[in-house]
């Protein structure tokens, strides 16, 4: 099997996130980027299962700048075979799609793995975008895969429960929670990957319809009221005459 | 020009979502100073209500394919509607099947798009929508260029309104292609609201120490009429299911009451409920973080605390 797997670059889950520029763009100083837990965790993981059981090879793709090699390299670690580095900086997970599948379309590959969505942007766009540019069926949400030769029997989150699907390569699928267990890159993995491919490719054109012009940081919460644990019957009454919830 | 919304159906009805995108739908078709026009495929029981959340017309096709969700499918019927109908702008919900197609629609009609919104579109000057993103952290405003223009809705962040009334269903037809996904099993847990459209949540942590302590959790949940969730890692040690697990790795929710019982009220877990409305936090330990993002506070021992807020939730309903 002909792997591919779409990983994008993170601030880390606790980073503070402040933004610049009279709000205008998003300020990246002091901030430590990972790659998505998504993209990691889970679809890279599940690839590399699959390539593990069945053979085959697993790419990674990132569209990004020369400053996303780090993370494309752990993923090299994590046990990926090649990797592409698409030369843009798209602002719209369209503008993604569309250099993705201009550098996907004629390469045969089985499947295409991406995350359930990035979680700076928090589109759960791209990998719909992809299958409908490359005119593939589309899995989203995977918590679970069994495959038998080409056909995949897949487990998919849908509210309050799940819904099992069954589908045949190639297709894409956007990866959840469950679908494979977290790996940490090992020594010989870490050594591995400085001698394992990572190419440049060289962007499409592709314009972005829909940019962020502005950010806003919420409100910030007032101080907290403590009720007194020997009272509900004053949480009660507040959560019902104050804040009109109950 | 006009204003298409999708209204999903579950099981052939339709839920607080679809009355919410409609209702958005209307508001956008307003501004612009178009018309709304609601799209209900498969068995959709109903339908003629769409009319009273604000839109013209309602057109429905029931073709049996669509009584199951395959994105390639139903993106077919939604971009043809969109072109039959002279739609330039589409609605979906934010829900698992609107993020299944929003972003195939956007590649199909090559429109700018914005996922989750949770605000009408701001259109005096150019075409701009809010969105939450860096996991609820904060707000960002996305200008649509293009033409054509796709939003999902997040759910509850607008208020189904009553502001016209029932309009008949016309059917539309369509030219559906062949599905290449088959849907084995559909798999629901009956009975209670799903914690995306839950408006009430009570959530509960490791402070449980054990998954046979969560009776009480069970119980507040019932008299409340709540959907129950829980922090990472009670999902990820199996004492709750995995769809209950919020959080930025979770699920992302906005309740109107979120009550936080024996969780400290990490970043992570945080980030998937600082969008409620109100949240109260019960933690025997006052330096829980919780508290800094809490309404409410108790701090207490939550196996005190719980049965005692149960009762006397009873009492406000029995009273
Ligand atoms: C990349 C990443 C992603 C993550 N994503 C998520 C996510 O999506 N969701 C999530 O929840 N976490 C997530 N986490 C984990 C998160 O950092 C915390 O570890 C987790 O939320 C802690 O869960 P908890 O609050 O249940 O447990 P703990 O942190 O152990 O807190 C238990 C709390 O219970 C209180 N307590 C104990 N006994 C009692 C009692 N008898 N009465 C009252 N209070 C009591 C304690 O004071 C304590 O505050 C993520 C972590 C990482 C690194
Ligand atoms: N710049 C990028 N390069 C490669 N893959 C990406 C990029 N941005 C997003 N993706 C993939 O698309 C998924 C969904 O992203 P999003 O639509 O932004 O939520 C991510 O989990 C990645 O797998």
């Amino acid at each position: 099997m002909k792997i591919l797997v779409c990983v994008t670059k993170t601030p880390e889950t606790t980073a503070r996130i402040a933004f610049k520029d009279n709000n205008s763009s998003f300020d990246t100083d002091g901030v430590q980027f990972i790659m998505n837990p998504y993209d990691e965790w889970y679809a890279l993981v599940r690839a590399l299962e699959w390539k593990e059981a069945d053979g085959g090879s697993v790419a990674v793709v990132n569209v990004g700048p020369p400053a996303n090699d780090t993370v494309i390299r752990k993923a090299l670690a994590i046990g990926a075979d090649e990797a592409y580095r698409i030369n843009a900086e798209p602002q719209s997970s369209l503008a993604v799609a569309k250099q993705i599948a201009a550098f996907a379309k004629d390469k045969g590959f089985d499947a295409i793995f991406t995350g359930k969505e990035s979680i700076d942007y928090n589109g759960s766009e791209m990998g719909a975008m992809l299958a409908e540019l490359l005119d593939l069926p589309y899995v989203s949400f995977a918590n679970y895969m069994d495959v038998s030769g080409n056909s995949a029997t897949i487990s998919r989150d849908i509210e309050g429960g799940s819904e099992v699907v069954e589908v045949e390569t190639p297709f894409v699928l956007s990866a959840s929670k469950g679908l494979a267990e977290q790996r940490i890159p090992n020594m010989r993995g870490i050594m591995m990957a400085k001698r394992k491919p990572l190419n440049v490719v060289e962007p499409v054109e592709a314009n972005d319809l829909a940019v962020a012009v502005a950010y806003e940081l919420p409100p910030a919460k007032t101080a907290v009221k403590l009720v007194d644990p020997d009272n509900m019957e004053e949480l009660v009454r507040l959560l019902h005459e104050e804040a009109k919830v109950i | 020009m006009a204003v298409l919304v999708f209204a999903e159906s579950q099981n052939g009805k339709f839920k607080k979502n679809a009355f919410e995108a409609v209702t958005y739908g209307a508001r956008t078709a307003k501004a612009m100073g178009t018309d709304c026009i609601a799209l209900c495929l498969g068995v959709a029981e109903g339908a003629d209500q769409l009319g009273l959340y604000g839109a013209s017309k309602v057109l429905h096709n029931g073709d049996e394919s669509l009584n199951k969700l395959d994105s390639q499918v139903y993106t077919a019927a939604i971009a043809q509607a969109a072109e039959k109908t002279g739609a330039n702008v589409v609605i979906l919900s934010h829900s698992s099947t609107g993020k299944s197609l929003l972003g195939r629609l956007a590649a199909r009609m090559d429109a700018g798009s914005v996922s989750g919104a949770n605000a009408v579109p701001v259109t005096d000057n150019g075409f701009k929508v809010k969105k939450g993103v860096f996991s609820g952290k904060a707000y960002a405003w996305y200008e649509i260029k293009s033409d054509n223009k796709l939003i999902s809705v997040m759910g509850n962040s607008i208020q189904p309104e009553q502001t016209g009334a029932e309009v008949g269903v016309e059917s539309i037809e369509l030219d559906l292609p062949a599905s290449k996904i088959t849907v084995k099993e559909v798999k629901r847990v009956e009975g209670t609201t799903p914690l995306p459209e839950a408006e009430l949540v009570v959530s509960a942590g490791r402070g449980m120490k054990a998954p046979e302590n969560w009776g009480i959790i069970e119980e507040l949940a019932d008299v409340l009429g709540a959907t129950t969730a829980c922090s990472r890692p009670v999902a990820d040690t199996g004492w709750r299911p995995h769809h209950e697990h919020v959080g930025q790795t979770g699920i992302a929710i906005r309740p109107n009451l979120y009550i936080a019982v024996g969780i400290s009220g990490a970043i992570q877990h945080l980030a998937g409920v600082n969008n409620s409305k109100v949240i109260v936090v019960i933690n025997k330990d006052p330096e829980a973080p919780f508290f800094k993002a809490a309404d409410y506070g108790v701090v207490a021992d939550l196996f005190d605390v719980v049965p005692k807020l149960t009762e006397a939730i009873k009492a406000l309903k029995a009273g």
